[in-house]
C-alpha cells in the first residue's frame, strides 16, 4: 500500500467521523423537532364533526364545497323523503345542544306532524352563557354548515322561511353569516327551487340586543316578532305553535352543525360515536386556570380529566385543580372525587352540574366557591326578565344572603335558608332561567358546604377571596422574605427588606388582592 | 355565478380541490392566518397586515393567503400556517408582527422551520 493511498484513508475515515457527528447533530437537532397535530394531546385527542371545517375560508362558498359541503342538503332535497330524514336523524341519537338535550329528530317529528301550510325553522346563536364561546366559533368558521344545517331541517318539517338569532355582540359571526347568506342565493342553494327540487327555502339574519333571557325558545321567538323578549309558559311548545303562533323548529347552532354529516354518513355512523344515551361529539369551550384555554371536540364519554388534563394540560405550576363548572349560570360545579366522570347528559347531572351548552370553567384552590356562586347569581339576577315572582323575587333574596356570607356578616340559618329559596325557585319559575338559578348554588353545597359554614361561623374564607373575611397581615413564620408582596402593592403598602418579613400598612392598603394572589408561600391572611 | 345543480356541486368540488392544490394556478407557498373574534382579539390583524407587507415587499406572486376560524387554541393565539410545496405545513402560536416577519424570511422564503416560534405540524398539504 503507497503511502497515498493510507493517508487518503485516513481522510475517509476522518470524513466519515465527520459525517457520523453531523449525522448525531441533525439527529439532536431533529429531535428538538416539531411534533405532528396528532400528536399535541390538545390536538390529539379530539375528534372532530362540527369543528372539522375549522382551517377553511369562511368567506368563500367554494371552500366549504369542495370540503363535500351542501352534498347532504343535495341528498336530502332531491333523494330522500321527509320520513327519511327524519328516520336519520333519529337514528344518529343526536341531542339538542344548547344545553337540555332534547333528541332532535323527535322535535322534527312533532313539527313535521304538526298542522300549518306555514311553519318556520330557527337556530339559537344567542349564546348568552358567561365564559361559553362555542356557537360564535363554529359561526365565524364554518357559516355554511349551520346554513346547510337549516336547509335540510326545513325540508324534513316542511318549512320554507328560517331565522338565525344572533346576538349583535358577534359582528364578525354576523358578517361571515351574511356573506355566506349572499353567496348560497348566488348559487341558488337558498331561495327557491333548490337544486331544482322545487322546494324553497329563505333564511335571515335576526339580531338579538344580547339578553340572556333571549335564549329561551319562547322569549326568542317573541323578540323575533319584535315583541319583548319574555317567556311564556309552555305548553304550547313551539312544534305547534311556535313562531307567529306556526309550527316552529328551534335547534342551537352546533346541533345543526352535526346535522349535514349524519345525512351525508349515515345515522348509524354518527351512533357508533360516543354513549349508550349521549351520541355524537360535544364541543367545550375551555377557560379557567388550565393551560390551554380553547375550543375542544371530543366523543361524547370522554371523561373530565382527560378534557382538563390532557387536552388543557391540567392547571398552571403552583395551583391546585378544585373544581370544574359546567353549564355556567344554569349548571354546577363537580369537584375532585368526580374528575373521571364521563361527560354524557345522564352522567353530568347525576354528579350535580349539567352539560349545559358546552362552557366549562376550571378552577383552583384560590376560588372562593361561595364568591364563585355569589357571581353567577348577580348574573342570573341581573339576567332575571322579571315576569315571574319567584325568579324575579327569589334571585334577589338569594343573592342578597350571598352577598352577605361573602361580607363575614352571615348568620346561623343562611344555608338552610338557601336552600329553601333554591327548591321554591326551581319550582315555581316560569322559565328554564330561573328554574336552573339556583343550581351554582346548590351545587358548591353540595361539594363545599365546609366554605360556607366557613364563612358564616368563622368568619374565615378558606380561599382567601373575600377581602372581608381577610386581615391583610403577613404571617412572619410562614414568610420567606421574598419581596414580591413589596414589588407589586400599587399603592406602596407593604414595606419590606432583603432578609426581613414584608409588613403592610392596612391605612394604605386598599385590599386589592394582589399581594395574596401572587405571596408563593401562601404567608398573608 | 350561476345556480347549481347536484350534478354542479359535485363537479364544482372537484375544481376547487384540484385549484387549491398547491402549483396549479402557479402557487408554491399557502398562508393561512387564523382569524377568530379570539384570533383578532389576540392581535391577529395587527400579524394579517404585517403578512400582508412582507408578501407585497417581496415581490412574490406565488404566495397565497387564505383567512380561516379560530384554529381551536384560543390561548395560543394568533396563529398562522404555513404550507409550502411538498412540505409538512407547520403552524406557528403567540405571534406578533416581528415574529411574523421573521418567519416570513425565514420559512417562508428561506425554508427553515422557526423551531422557537412552532406549535405543531401537519401531515396532509392544507
Ligand atoms: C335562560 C335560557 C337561555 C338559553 N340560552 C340558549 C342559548 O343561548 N343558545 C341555545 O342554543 N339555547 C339556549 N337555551 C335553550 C333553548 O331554549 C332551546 O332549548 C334550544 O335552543 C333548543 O335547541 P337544541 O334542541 O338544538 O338544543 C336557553 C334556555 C334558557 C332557559
Ligand atoms: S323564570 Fe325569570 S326569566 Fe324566566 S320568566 Fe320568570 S322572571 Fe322571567
Ligand atoms: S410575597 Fe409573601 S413571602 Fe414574599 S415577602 Fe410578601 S408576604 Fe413574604
Amino acid at each position: 500500500m503507497s503511502e497515498n493511498n493510507s493517508k487518503a484513508e485516513e481522510k475517509t475515515e476522518e470524513i466519515a467521523e465527520e459525517k457520523v457527528e453531523e449525522k448525531e447533530q441533525e439527529k439532536q437537532k431533529e429531535e428538538k423537532v416539531i411534533p405532528y397535530l396528532e400528536d399535541v394531546p390538545f390536538f390529539g385527542f379530539q375528534k372532530l364533526i362540527v369543528l372539522k371545517n375549522k382551517g377553511i375560508d369562511p368567506e368563500l362558498i367554494d371552500e366549504y364545497i369542495a370540503q363535500d359541503g351542501y352534498q347532504a342538503a343535495a341528498k336530502a332535497l332531491l333523494e330522500m323523503t321527509q320520513e327519511e330524514i327524519i328516520a336519520e336523524m333519529k337514528t344518529s341519537g343526536l341531542r339538542g345542544r344548547g344545553g337540555a338535550g332534547f333528541p332532535t329528530g323527535l322535535k322534527w317529528e312533532f313539527a313535521n306532524k304538526s298542522e300549518g301550510d306555514i311553519k318556520y325553522v330557527l337556530c339559537n346563536a344567542d349564546e348568552g352563557d358567561p365564559g361559553a364561546f362555542m356557537d360564535r366559533s363554529v359561526l365565524e368558521a364554518d357559516p355554511h354548515a349551520i346554513l346547510e344545517g337549516m336547509i335540510i331541517a326545513a325540508k324534513a318539517v316542511g318549512a320554507h322561511q328560517g331565522y338565525i338569532y344572533c346576538r349583535a355582540e358577534y359582528p364578525l359571526a354576523i358578517k361571515r353569516l351574511n356573506i355566506a347568506i349572499s353567496q348560497a342565493t348566488e348559487y341558488g342553494l337558498l331561495g327557491n327551487d333548490i337544486f331544482g327540487s322545487g322546494f324553497d327555502f329563505h333564511l335571515e339574519i335576526y339580531q338579538g340586543a344580547g339578553a340572556f333571557v333571549c335564549g329561551e325558545e319562547t322569549a326568542l321567538m317573541h323578540s323575533i316578532e319584535g315583541k319583548r323578549g319574555m317567556p311564556r309558559p309552555r305548553p304550547p311548545f313551539p312544534a305547534h305553535q311556535g313562531l307567529w303562533k306556526k309550527p316552529t323548529v328551534l335547534n342551537n347552532v352546533e346541533t345543526y352543525a352535526n346535522v349535514p354529516q349524519i345525512i351525508l354518513n349515515g345515522g348509524k355512523w354518527y351512533a357508533g360515536i360516543g354513549t349508550e344515551t349521549s351520541k355524537g361529539t360535544k364541543v367545550f369551550a375551555l377557560t379557567g386556570t388550565v393551560k390551554n384555554i380553547g375550543l375542544v371536540e371530543v366523543p361524547m364519554g370522554t371523561t373530565l380529566r382527560t378534557i382538563i388534563f390532557d387536552i388543557g394540560g391540567g392547571v398552571p405550576k403552583k395551583k391546585k385543580f378544585k373544581a370544574v363548572q359546567l353549564g355556567g349560570p344554569s349548571g354546577g360545579c363537580i369537584s375532585e372525587a368526580f374528575i373521571d366522570t364521563p361527560v354524557d347528559y345522564e352522567s353530568i347531572a347525576k354528579v350535580g352540574a349539567i352539560m349545559g351548552s358546552g362552557g366549562m370553567i376550571v378552577m383552583d384552590n384560590q376560588t372562593c366557591m361561595v364568591d364563585m356562586a355569589r357571581f353567577f347569581m348577580d348574573f342570573v339576577q341581573d339576567e332575571s326578565c322579571g315576569k315571574c315572582t319567584p325568579c324575579r323575587e327569589g334571585t334577589r333574596r338569594m343573592l342578597q344572603i350571598l352577598e352577605k356570607i361573602t361580607r363575614g356578616e352571615g348568620e346561623s340559618g343562611d344555608i338552610e335558608t338557601l336552600e329553601e329559596l333554591s327548591e321554591v325557585i326551581k319550582d315555581a319559575a316560569l322559565c328554564g332561567l330561573g328554574q336552573t338559578g339556583p343550581n351554582p348554588v346548590l351545587s358548591t353545597l353540595q361539594y363545599f358546604r365546609d366554605e360556607y359554614e366557613a364563612h358564616i361561623f368563622e368568619k374565615r374564607c378558606p380561599a382567601k377571596r373575600c377581602p372581608a373575611l381577610l386581615e391583610f397581615e403577613v404571617d412572619e413564620e410562614k414568610c420567606i422574605k421574598c419581596g414580591i408582596c413589596f414589588k407589586q402593592c400599587p399603592t406602596e403598602a407593604i414595606t419590606w427588606e432583603k432578609k426581613q418579613p414584608a409588613h403592610i400598612d392596612k391605612e394604605k392598603c386598599i385590599k386589592c388582592m394582589t399581594c395574596i394572589t401572587n405571596c408563593p408561600s401562601d404567608a398573608i391572611f | 355565478m350561476a345556480r347549481l345543480t347536484a350534478e354542479d356541486l359535485i363537479k364544482l368540488k372537484e375544481k376547487v380541490k384540484n385549484e387549491n392544490a398547491l402549483s396549479k394556478d402557479g402557487y408554491t407557498v399557502k398562508i393561512t392566518v387564523h382569524l377568530g373574534t379570539c384570533g383578532i382579539a389576540a392581535g391577529g390583524d395587527v400579524v394579517y397586515e404585517a403578512l400582508k407587507e412582507e408578501i407585497e415587499e417581496s415581490k412574490r406572486d406565488d404566495i397565497k393567503v387564505v383567512i380561516s376560524g379560530c384554529a381551536g387554541m384560543c390561548s395560543s393565539e394568533p396563529n398562522v400556517t404555513i404550507g409550502r410545496i411538498g412540505e409538512d405545513a407547520v403552524i406557528y402560536r403567540d405571534l406578533d408582527a416581528e415574529k411574523m416577519r421573521k418567519i416570513f424570511q425565514g420559512h417562508v422564503l428561506g425554508g427553515e422551520i422557526l423551531n422557537d416560534y412552532a406549535m405543531a405540524r401537519i401531515k396532509e398539504p392544507v
